[in-house]
């Protein structure tokens, strides 16, 4: 079937034409002027897959240091730079690009669309995300500041003021954090506008708003998300910009300033993140899990509700982060009753994944498994959500060990996890190959050892009162022993992840070919060939129901007869 | 695993640790009844759910000679009703529980016998004060025990000199943030005699890692007799330097450097034996930089920036826990703070090493 697509609606026969091998000039220029949305889509997977590596090899050096009590592999002035750029590297660098990413290439082919509604802005976004995250990444070699204070930011991803604050960090390492953020903030907020704009407007003929399939949904809830809360971050990056250099007061404490405000701020950027990285992950889970078991999503109107109910109730819950600040009794009780509500539109989220993959057929392919794992994992991550929600033992829980382990269980357990199973789910559309599957067994099976050798045991140190962000710690608190397991733990999954990488250019030259729909799945990207020509589907198809492809491989029992 | 045994001691036994499992005060003690009630409930879920997750991927995994498709099922109003109920009764319940600790612990009233203590955080060290005595020190603060016959709880206003700190002993409280310009407030009623260790628990800079912190629970007694001790200011040991250089005083901290590098020749002939090394020291010390940033009570030395020496040989660590209170490590410490604290804001001054031991020895005579 390699240059067919199947025929949807009005039927469609694409044969791919191979024009003449391009020179390797014409392909890189073919690549920088692009504006396809599939192009930019897989450049900014590559973006996110580079700076993933990168952010790695800085956790593995953390984790080295502290491998043992008092250990001098890293001094405190690295050791901070280190864990400053890790965080915002995964955050800014790794998940942000690779969730546009899927999304650029996914959303268009999903509504049946040509591209996305703005291709000159969305290219856009994407240089002016990739030149953030150089310019981030420049510190390390121009931003040597006064007093040697240092090559790289060192005042942690939520940089607190006043620590951020010329008085305390003089020199331009903050500056160069301060404005990646900013621009990396501009080509989030394009992108924001580019995919609300397509998934609202760009959907092919019957595709209303209750059949668009519940991965765009979920992308069009994260881009609402985006506008609303990278808006404070970048109004906040300005204010410090003013304290830095205008000689404002924002958050200069020593005249009169607030650090609280940057908290607030910070945060209710910060918490809505979370979301926004963590929506794209429900999205691809809403996608594999029943495709692998056979079955339709189990109360598509309900996850749809929930999706967007997690949305809004996001939007109220940022002070969670500040328990410990000094906030009044009530206030501290109102951002408890808001977290704890997340907690409903999860669960009808994560029962409706199960009650979809009851009574199915589950097939045990790599995409399934990742995101079995993935299930298993987020209910952890959840239930330990909801341990922190509790405001009273946040006081004790708040930046400890125990809070670096949850948030890893959802960007690593969760987030990680899904992006690995939209790999092998994905890569044979992306490609027109297949992941070798016994590297993926291997990858799998050694990320689920590592990342639960890692984080299930970095919950303990935090409960024995070690807290985070802590370049070394004393031989006699009892943290040692669980360290090293942890340490291991990073190592195995460092392996997994090069075993992956490797995987995925060695596929690329040598996997298997995929065909159209290699595993018999029922959205609209499937319908084309892989990869999609430039121009995704020759003739615009036309949908009755929200599974197009089962209508047409079962005419005798059509979805469209019940939605 | 092997560490399972350790573990649960460290968690629920070790009389040395800071597990949040240990506690020995009032908001600590109902922390930890809130999170094994919270623990009970979230652990009942754990246990349904993946109980359910198991059972879907055995009963219906594919069979290898079965290609057909399975009933399509699209939902049902009441099942998703019945899982959006539940949960919500779950959250009351939890909330409530919650906000009963969260108001008896932060609405709690002062009683008229509560010591005052008041919390400063520095980049890397802790400064306290107990403002209904007059005492001001560092890093090692001393607390009554709090008894029910004989509450004394601690009422502790933080606030901080510079950016943002965490005040956090586990085995007694959760944490309580301190932020420049604002005053927090926290409360904590020792049960239990002993040390209680904790440290910073917001990232401050460099040696964030290393801003430990100590508690003392002290008998009424023991505590009367600290402060009382505390209280005492020290002499000047010899008129003010006299003998090590001409002028007095006032005039002598503000001397060039290489006056006071001359005086080593001066005195050299006649401190061969140790009594005259602290008095030198103390010459040293009050010529240095080191009186813009120390404070020694009753002496010329009365810096604010870095913590109080008036009794340092009362405290059993330096530079806030990085190393033990020992002449050899004081010594070492003053060489150069970048042998136990890196990034320590006090500076090397470069002296030679008899200054440095005098100072050292100095600064022992602090009781």
């Amino acid at each position: 079937m390699g240059g067919e697509s199947i025929p949807v609606g009005r039927g469609i026969e694409v044969g791919v034409e191979r024009p003449a091998r391009p020179t390797y000039l014409e392909v890189v220029h073919s690549w920088i002027v692009t504006v396809d949305h599939k192009k930019l889509g897989i450049l900014y997977i590559c973006n996110g897959l580079i700076f993933l590596l990168v952010a790695g090899v800085e956790a593995m050096m953390m984790r080295i240091q502290l491998f043992f009590p008092n250990n001098t592999f890293l001094s405190p002035f690295t050791y901070n730079r280190m864990f400053t750029m890790h965080g915002t590297t995964m955050v800014f660098l790794v998940g942000m690009p690779l969730l546009f990413g899927f999304g650029n290439y996914l959303v268009p082919l999903m509504i049946g669309a040509r591209d996305m509604a703005f291709p000159r802005l969305n290219a856009f976004s994407f240089w002016i995300s990739a030149f953030a995250g150089l310019l981030l990444y420049y510190s390390f070699i121009g931003g040597v500041g006064l007093s040697g204070t240092g090559s790289a930011p060192d005042v942690a991803w939520f940089a607190y003021a006043p620590l951020s604050e010329r008085a305390f960090s003089p020199g331009h390492t903050v500056d160069y954090w301060t404005v990646s953020l900013l621009l990396s903030g501009i080509g989030s907020i394009g992108t924001a506008i580019n995919i609300l704009a397509t998934v609202f407007c760009m959907r092919c003929k019957g595709m209303t708003l209750g059949k668009i399939p519940l991965l765009p949904w979920l992308y069009a809830t994260l881009s609402f998300l985006i506008l609303v809360a990278v808006s404070p971050l970048t109004a906040c990056q300005m204010m410090l910009m003013v304290d830095r250099y205008l000689g404002g007061h924002f958050f200069d404490t020593q005249a009169g300033g607030s650090a609280i405000l940057w908290a607030h701020f910070f945060w209710i950027f910060g918490h809505p993140e979370v979301y926004v990285l963590v929506l794209p992950a429900f999205a691809a889970a809403n996608e594999i899990i029943p495709v692998f078991s056979r079955k339709a999503i189990f109360g598509y109107p309900a996850m749809v509700a929930a999706s967007v109910g997690i949305g809004f109730i996001s939007l109220g819950v940022w002070a969670h982060h500040m328990f410990t600040i000094g906030m009044t009794s009530f206030g501290n009780a109102f951002f408890t009753l808001s977290t704890m509500l997340v907690s409903i539109p999860t669960g009808i989220k994560t029962f409706n994944w199960l009650a979809t993959m009851w009574g199915g057929k589950i097939r045990f392919e790599l995409p399934m498994l990742f995101s079995i794992a993935f299930l298993f994992q987020w209910v952890i991550a959840g239930l330990t959500g909801i341990m922190l929600s509790v405001s009273a033992w946040n006081w004790q829980l708040h930046n400890s060990y125990f809070v670096v382990a949850h948030f890893h269980y959802v960007l690593v357990g969760a987030i990680v996890f899904m992006i690995f199973a939209s790999f092998y789910y994905w890569y044979p559309k992306m490609t027109g190959r297949m992941l070798d599957d016994r590297l993926g067994k291997l990858h799998f099976w050694l990320m689920v050892i590592g990342f639960h050798m890692t984080f299930d045991v970095m919950h303990f140190p935090g409960l024995l009162g070690m807290p985070r962000q802590i370049y070394t710690y004393e031989p006699d608190r009892g943290w040692t022993l669980l360290n090293q397991i942890v340490t291991v733990g990073a190592l195995i999954q460092a392996v997994a992840i090069l075993i992956f990488v490797y995987n995925l250019v060695h596929s690329f030259f040598r996997g298997e070919e995929a065909g159209p729909d290699p595993w018999d799945a029922w959205t609209l990207e499937w319908a084309t060939s892989s990869p999609p020509p430039a121009y995704n589907f020759a003739i615009d198809p036309e949908v009755a129901s929200r599974r197009p492809l089962w209508d047409l491989k079962h005419p005798e029992d059509p979805d469209s007869a019940f939605e | 695993m092997e560490s399972s045994p350790l573990l649960f001691r460290a968690l629920y036994m070790d009389p040395h640790g800071t597990s949040i499992f240990t506690t020995f005060s009032t908001p600590g003690n109902e922390i930890r009844g809130l999170s094994f009630f919270v623990l009970a409930i979230t652990g009942g879920i754990f246990l349904v759910v993946s109980a359910l997750l198991i059972h879907v991927l055995v009963r219906y995994r594919a069979r290898p000679d079965d290609d057909s498709e399975p009933p399509q099922v699209f939902g049902s109003l009441q099942i998703e009703l019945s899982w959006t109920i539940i949960p919500i009764l779950i959250i009351v319940v939890l909330f409530l529980s919650t906000a009963r600790v969260l108001f008896s612990v932060q609405d709690a009233p002062k009683p008229k016998t509560a010591l005052d203590v008041v919390v400063i955080g520095h980049q890397f060290w802790w400064e306290f004060r107990y403002p209904q005595f007059g005492v001001v020190t560092a890093n090692e603060l001393h607390l009554p025990l709090s008894t029910r016959e004989a509450p004394r709880p601690a009422f502790i206003k933080l606030t901080s000199a510079d950016v943002m700190h965490s005040f956090w002993i586990p085995e007694l409280s959760g944490k309580t943030d301190v932020l420049p310009n604002r005053v927090n407030e926290m409360w904590i009623d020792p049960q239990s005699l002993g040390l209680f260790r904790g440290q910073c628990a917001q990232f401050c800079g460099t040696e964030h890692a290393r801003m430990l912190l100590r508690v003392y629970v002290d008998t009424p007694e023991q505590f009367q007799q600290w402060i009382a001790n505390q209280q005492r200011s020290q002499p000047e040991l010899n008129g003010n330097g006299a003998g090590f250089g001409n002028e007095n005083s006032a005039s002598g901290a503000v001397r060039p450097v290489a006056a006071v590098s001359s005086a080593p020749n001066k005195v050299a002939g006649n401190t061969s034996g140790n009594q005259n090394e602290p008095k030198y020291g103390q010459f040293v010390f009050e010529h240095q930089a080191c009186i813009n940033c120390h404070t020694v009570s009753g002496t010329v030395a009365s810096g604010r920036y870095g913590p109080d020496l008036t009794h340092l040989m009362s405290r059993e660590t330096l530079a806030a826990g990085a190393a033990e209170n020992n002449p050899q490590n004081l010594e070492k410490w003053i060489a150069d703070p970048d042998n136990f604290k890196p990034g320590s804001l006090m500076p090397a001054m470069h002296l030679s090493d008899r200054d440095n031991a005098a100072i050292a020895a100095y600064l022992e005579t602090l009781k």
